[in-house]
C-alpha cells in the first residue's frame, strides 16, 4: 500500500469532533471508512474534501446502483454517462453533446441566482466537451401560484434563467413548467443544454500525462458557495434560509468569455482535459479528472487566483465560485493556454501537476494539507441500497375508484370544464415565461417554446434537431414505474410530433430523502420504468443528474424524473408544427381514448383530487405510434401533429386551434364513435399514446397507422380562421368561440402574475 | 463589398449578422476585434447585438471607449455606413453617433418576440428596397429598448424624416402606434443627420429566412448592397 505523508493539522484548524463530523454530513460509518482509508485522523481540510465528494450531490451514493441498470448504448452513442455531458453522433462528422442538471436547493432560497447559476453550470458541462451550446431547455416545478411566495420564486427563477442565457447568447427554446402544491417550498429548477461539435473535437475530462500542468482558468476563487454540494444533499428546512450565502452568484459575461476561450483552447490542441469547477469546485474537478485518468495529482492552493486575502485551503478547495475551469495542459504549451485566456481577458494560473505517484495531494506552499491514496477518494465512496417499500397512502390513493367522483353542477357545460383546464397554470400558455428568454439568437430556431418540441436546424446540413423535456410528477407519485415510463414516452412523442426520430435522453431524477423507504421505493421503481421505456424506444440514457432531499417541512415533492429527449429530423422539409394549418384538413386521432381519469389534470383542477391509477403505458404501442408518426411525416402527409397529454383530447384539440395567436383556426369534431365512454373520460381523460394529426391525405395516414398496428380514426375537420371549436360526444356538445378559449389559455398566467409577489420571506 | 462586424467580448449576434451577410446577399464579411484599431477596409460596419462588456453598468457605456469604437466613430464621421442593431444601437447612442438613449423596457422585463414594425422612411441607405408603410415582421430581444429623447430631439427626428422604423399595431391593427418596450413615439429605428448611421432595436439579421419565421429583414441588406455595392 502507498505510504502517505503524515499530514499535520494546520494551525487554526478546528479539532475533529463528532459534532464537526456530523456538521459535514458524514455518518459514523462513513467517517470510519475515511479513517481506514487514511490510516489516521483526517485534517479539517481533508474532512471538507471528503464531505463534498461523498455528498449525495457529487457521489450519487444512493442512486448509483440503480443508475447502472439504465441502458446506455446505441451505435451512435459516442459518450455515455460519467462525463461532463453525453455525446451522440448525428452523421456527417457532427455530434451533439447534451445534459440536464438541477439547481433546486439554491433556487428555493435565492431563486434568481440559483436558477442563473444552474444555467451557467450546465452550459459549462456542454462546452467542456468541445461543443458550442446551441440551445437551452428547462424543466420547472413550483407550488401553487396562489401563494405570493411561489410567485416570487417563479418570477425570480424565470428572470434568472433569462438573464443568464440571454447574455451568453444561447437561445432558450423549450421546456415545461408545472404547478402543484407538492412543490411548495421546494421548487425544481432543471436546466438542459444541447451543444454541437465536430466528432474529432470531442474532448474528455481525463487527466493524463505525468508532468502535465494543471491550470485554473476563468474567474478568481472567492468565498461564495462554500459547501454548496453538501447543502444540496440535505432536506430543505426553516434553517435553509440561513444558508443563502452558500448560493453562488453568477456572471454570465464572464461565462461568455470562458465559453469562447474554452472552445479556442480545445481547438488549439494545447490541452488534454478540461472540466468545470462546479459542485465542490476545485476539489471535485481535480479528483474526478484524476480518477478518470487513474493518475495522481498535486495542487498548491497558494497558486490559485483568489478574490480575497486570507482564504484557507479548506475555503479555496470547496468554494463554488462560478465561471471557473480546471484544465490539464500539455507540458510546454502553458504559454499558448495563457495567451488564449489573455485574449479573452481571463486569468490562467498553473496550480499543480499530474504526478506518477498515486496520490491526491493538496499543499499550501510546502506544507501538505491533504493527502489521499490514489483514486480511492472517489472510488471508496460508500454506496447505499436502503430499505424500500411503497407508501400505504399512495396504495390507498391509487385504489380509489375515481370514476365514482360526482360531477360538479358546472360540469354540465363541458365548455366550463374545458376553460377551467385551459386556464390551469400547468396547461395554460407559458408565453409570460418564454417572452423573457431570447429564443431566436443564433438564427437557427425553427420551432421555439410552445410547440410539442423545439426544433433547431443544423446549419450547413439538411437536418434539424428536435428536443423536449417532460415529466408528469403526479403520475409518478401515483405509480412510479408507470409514471417514469410515461415521462420517456411523452418526450419521445413530442419529438416525433415535430418529425424527429427520438435518439437519446438525459435524465434528472428529482426525489425526496432516499433514507425514507417510501422515497427510495419511488426512486427504484421510477428508474426501473425509465429503463424499460428507454429500451423499448431505443433511446439510451447518456447522462444526467440526481437531485435528492427535495423535501420541505410538509414532506417530499412529487417524485419527478425529468426526461430530456433529443431527436433528429432528417430533412428540414419534414419539420411539423402542433397547430392546425389549413381549412378543410381532416383531423385524425392516432391511439385510443379509454375510461380512466386517474391522475388527470381534470381530477386535480376540477375536483382537487390526486388519486386513481395514472394512465396505462403500453410501451410497444408507443413505439409503434412513434414509428407510424415519423413515417407519415416523412411521407409528407401530415400537416400538423400534437401530442395529447395534460387535460386530454379536448385540451389537445383546443390547443391545436388557439396555440398560434397569429392564425387561430376552428374545428368540428365528432367523438360519437366512443359511445361506451363517459364523456368526461373521452374529453379530459389522459390516455397515453395519442396524437392529434391534421392532414389532407387521411387515407394514407390511416393506412400507415394500420401497418404499424396503431389505431387511427378520422374525428373531424379543421375550420376557418377564428371559426369556433365544436366537439360532439354521445352525451353532450361543446361549442366554443375561440376568443373564449384564447382568453382562458393565453391570459391565465399573465393575470395571476399581475398580482403582487412577496419579495422577501 | 465588405461588411466589418465588430466583436465585443460580449457580442452574441455577431455570428447572426455574419451569416445574414454571407448567406443572403453573398457578400464578404469579416469580424473586427474590439481591441484592434483595424476596420480591415470594410465598406460597411455592423455593430451587432449582445452585451458588449457585460453591460452591468449601462448598456454600451463601456463599449464606446473601446479601441475599435474610436475607429468606428471616425469612420461614421467620414460618412461611412454603420448599421447598429440592438446592443449596437445602445452603443451608437452612448458614443454620440445617434441622439437619445435606450432605457430599461417599460415592463422592466426582457422581451423576446416577433413584432411588427412599419417602414417610415425608405430614403436611406438601409431601407431603399422597402416602400414607406411596409410592415415587417421581425424579432426583438432586449431588456433596454425603450427609446427616449427630449421633445425637441423627437420633433427634429420626425421633422427630418429620420424615424426609419416604428413599432406597428398589435396582431390585427397596423395603424395604431404601439411599442412593446414603451419607446417614445413607438420609435424602433432612427438614422443620424447625415443618414449614414442607422440604429434599430429589432433584429433584421434574424429575419432573413422564412423557415425561421420571417424574411422581412432581408431587404435591409439588399438596400445596403444596392446603395453601396462595389
Amino acid at each position: 500500500m502507498q505510504r502517505l505523508h503524515s499530514v499535520e493539522p494546520r494551525p487554526g484548524d478546528p479539532a475533529i469532533t463528532p459534532a464537526l463530523i456530523a456538521e459535514h454530513g458524514l455518518t459514523v460509518d462513513e467517517f470510519d471508512k475515511l479513517l481506514a482509508m487514511l490510516g489516521r485522523e483526517p485534517t479539517f481540510t481533508e474532512l471538507g474534501i471528503v464531505s463534498a465528494l461523498w455528498s449525495e450531490h457529487c457521489s450519487y451514493k444512493h442512486s448509483r446502483p440503480l443508475l447502472r441498470t439504465l441502458p446506455t448504448d446505441a451505435p451512435y452513442v459516442l459518450q455515455g454517462p460519467g462525463e461532463n455531458a453525453g455525446v451522440i453522433s448525428i452523421g456527417d462528422g457532427l455530434a451533439i453533446a447534451f445534459k440536464i442538471e438541477s439547481h433546486n436547493h439554491p433556487s428555493a432560497v435565492e431563486p434568481y441566482q440559483g436558477a442563473a447559476t444552474g444555467v451557467g453550470g450546465i452550459l459549462r458541462d456542454v462546452f467542456t466537451m468541445g461543443a458550442r451550446p446551441i440551445a437551452m431547455l428547462n424543466s420547472l416545478r413550483f407550488g401553487s401560484l396562489d401563494s405570493a411566495r411561489v410567485r416570487y420564486l417563479f418570477a425570480g427563477v424565470v428572470k434568472g434563467i433569462g438573464d443568464y442565457g440571454n447574455c451568453v447568447g444561447i437561445p432558450t427554446v423549450a421546456g415545461e413548467v408545472a404547478f402543484d402544491p407538492s412543490y411548495e417550498g421546494n421548487p425544481l429548477v432543471n436546466a438542459m443544454c444541447v451543444g454541437l461539435l465536430h466528432e474529432n473535437e470531442l474532448i474528455r475530462a481525463v487527466a493524463q500525462g505525468v508532468g502535465n500542468p494543471i491550470i485554473a482558468v476563468g474567474a478568481r476563487t472567492g468565498r461564495d458557495g462554500i459547501n454548496g454540494a453538501s447543502f444540496a444533499s440535505e432536506d430543505l428546512s426553516a434553517e435553509s434560509e440561513a444558508k443563502r450565502p452558500r448560493v453562488q452568484v453568477g456572471d454570465p459575461f464572464t461565462e461568455k468569455l470562458l465559453l469562447e476561450a474554452s472552445l479556442e483552447l480545445i481547438r488549439s490542441g494545447a490541452i488534454v482535459a478540461i472540466q468545470d469547477m462546479g459542485a465542490a469546485g476545485l476539489t471535485s474537478s481535480s479528483a474526478e479528472m484524476a480518477a478518470r485518468g487513474d493518475v495522481g495529482v498535486t495542487i498548491d492552493v497558494t497558486k490559485v487566483p483568489v478574490r480575497e486575502e486570507g482564504m484557507t485551503p479548506y475555503e479555496i478547495l470547496l468554494s463554488e465560485s462560478q465561471e471557473r475551469m480546471l484544465v490539464v495542459a500539455k507540458q510546454g504549451r502553458e504559454n499558448e493556454v495563457t495567451a488564449i485566456l489573455e485574449k479573452w481577458d481571463l486569468t490562467a494560473a498553473v496550480i499543480g501537476e499530474v504526478i506518477a505517484e498515486p496520490v491526491y495531494r493538496v499543499t499550501e506552499g510546502d506544507r501538505v494539507v491533504a493527502e489521499f491514496p490514489g483514486i480511492r477518494l472517489v472510488t471508496d465512496c460508500p454506496v447505499y441500497t436502503p430499505e424500500a417499500y411503497e407508501s400505504a397512502e399512495v396504495v390507498r390513493l391509487r385504489a380509489i375508484d375515481v370514476s365514482q367522483v360526482a360531477e360538479l353542477p358546472e360540469e354540465r357545460d363541458p365548455l366550463w370544464t374545458l376553460k377551467e383546464l385551459l386556464s390551469s397554470p400547468t396547461i395554460a400558455a407559458k408565453t409570460w415565461v418564454h417572452r423573457q428568454y431570447d429564443t431566436t439568437v443564433r438564427t437557427n430556431t425553427v420551432i421555439g417554446p410552445g410547440g410539442d418540441a423545439a426544433v433547431v436546424r443544423i446549419r450547413g446540413t439538411e437536418r434539424a434537431l428536435a428536443m423536449k423535456t417532460d415529466c408528469n410528477g403526479r403520475y409518478v407519485y401515483l405509480d412510479p414505474r408507470v409514471g417514469a415510463q410515461i415521462a420517456v414516452c411523452e418526450a419521445a412523442r413530442n419529438v416525433a410530433c415535430t418529425g424527429g426520430r427520438p435518439m437519446a435522453i438525459t435524465n434528472n431524477l428529482n426525489f425526496g430523502n432516499p433514507k425514507r423507504p417510501e422515497v427510495y421505493f419511488q426512486l427504484r421503481e421510477a428508474v426501473r420504468g425509465m429503463g424499460e421505456a428507454c429500451r423499448a424506444l431505443g433511446t439510451p440514457v447518456t447522462g444526467g443528474n440526481v437531485s435528492l432531499y427535495n423535501e420541505n417541512p410538509t414532506g417530499a415533492v412529487y417524485p419527478t424524473p425529468v426526461v430530456g429527449m433529443v431527436g433528429l429530423i432528417d430533412s428540414i422539409a419534414h419539420i411539423t408544427r402542433s397547430h392546425f394549418q389549413e381549412e378543410h384538413d381532416v383531423i385524425v386521432l392516432l391511439g385510443e381514448p379509454d375510461r380512466n381519469i386517474g391522475g388527470s389534470e381534470y381530477l386535480s383542477r376540477i375536483h382537487g383530487m390526486v388519486a386513481g391509477p395514472p394512465p396505462a403505458c403500453d410501451l410497444d404501442g408507443e413505439r409503434a405510434l412513434i414509428d407510424a408518426l415519423v413515417e407519415a411525416i416523412q411521407g409528407g402527409v401530415v400537416r400538423s401533429a400534437h401530442d395529447c397529454s395534460d387535460g386530454g383530447l379536448a385540451v389537445a384539440l383546443a390547443e391545436c386551434c388557439i396555440m398560434d395567436r397569429g392564425a387561430q383556426r376552428g374545428a368540428t369534431v365528432d367523438l360519437k364513435h366512443w359511445r361506451e365512454l363517459p364523456a368526461r373520460a373521452l374529453l379530459f381523460g389522459e390516455a397515453q399514446g395519442r396524437v392529434v394529426i391534421s392532414t389532407n391525405m387521411p387515407d394514407t395516414v390511416l393506412s400507415i397507422a394500420k401497418n404499424h398496428g396503431v389505431p387511427g380514426r378520422i374525428i373531424g375537420q379543421v375550420g376557418a380562421l377564428d371559426a369556433p371549436l365544436h366537439i360532439t360526444t354521445v352525451a353532450n356538445e361543446l361549442s366554443a368561440p375561440l376568443a373564449k378559449l384564447d382568453e382562458a389559455y393565453h391570459e391565465a398566467i399573465p393575470r395571476i402574475m399581475s398580482r403582487a409577489a412577496v419579495v422577501s420571506p | 463589398m465588405r461588411f466589418g462586424i465588430v466583436t465585443f467580448p460580449g457580442s452574441n449576434c455577431d455570428y447572426d449578422a455574419y451569416q445574414a451577410v454571407v448567406e443572403t446577399i453573398g457578400e464578404e464579411a469579416v469580424y473586427l476585434w474590439h481591441k484592434d484599431h483595424d476596420l480591415k477596409q470594410s465598406d460597411v460596419i455592423i455593430l451587432p447585438g449582445g452585451f458588449s462588456y457585460g453591460d452591468y453598468l449601462r448598456a454600451g457605456a463601456i463599449a464606446r471607449f473601446s479601441p475599435v469604437m474610436q475607429d468606428v466613430i471616425a469612420f461614421a464621421k467620414r460618412g461611412g455606413p454603420v448599421l447598429a442593431i440592438c446592443n449596437g444601437f445602445q452603443i451608437a447612442c452612448e458614443a454620440g453617433l445617434l441622439p437619445g438613449a435606450l432605457l430599461r423596457n417599460a415592463s422592466l422585463k426582457y422581451i423576446c418576440e416577433f413584432v411588427r414594425i412599419r417602414v417610415e422612411s425608405n430614403d436611406t441607405t438601409f431601407t431603399n428596397r422597402y416602400a414607406v408603410g411596409d410592415i415587417m415582421r421581425v424579432p426583438i430581444a432586449h431588456g433596454d429598448g425603450r427609446y427616449t429623447a427630449d421633445d425637441e430631439t423627437l420633433n427634429r427626428l420626425e421633422g427630418d424624416g429620420r424615424v426609419v422604423f416604428r413599432y406597428a399595431g398589435g396582431p390585427a391593427d397596423a395603424d395604431e402606434w404601439w411599442s412593446p418596450n414603451g419607446a417614445m413615439r413607438a420609435i424602433a429605428g432612427i438614422v443620424n443627420e447625415t443618414g449614414n448611421v442607422l440604429g434599430m432595436m429589432p433584429h433584421p439579421e434574424r429575419a432573413v429566412d422564412s423557415l425561421l419565421g420571417s424574411d422581412d429583414g432581408l431587404r435591409v441588406f439588399e438596400s445596403m448592397l444596392a446603395r453601396i455595392g462595389v
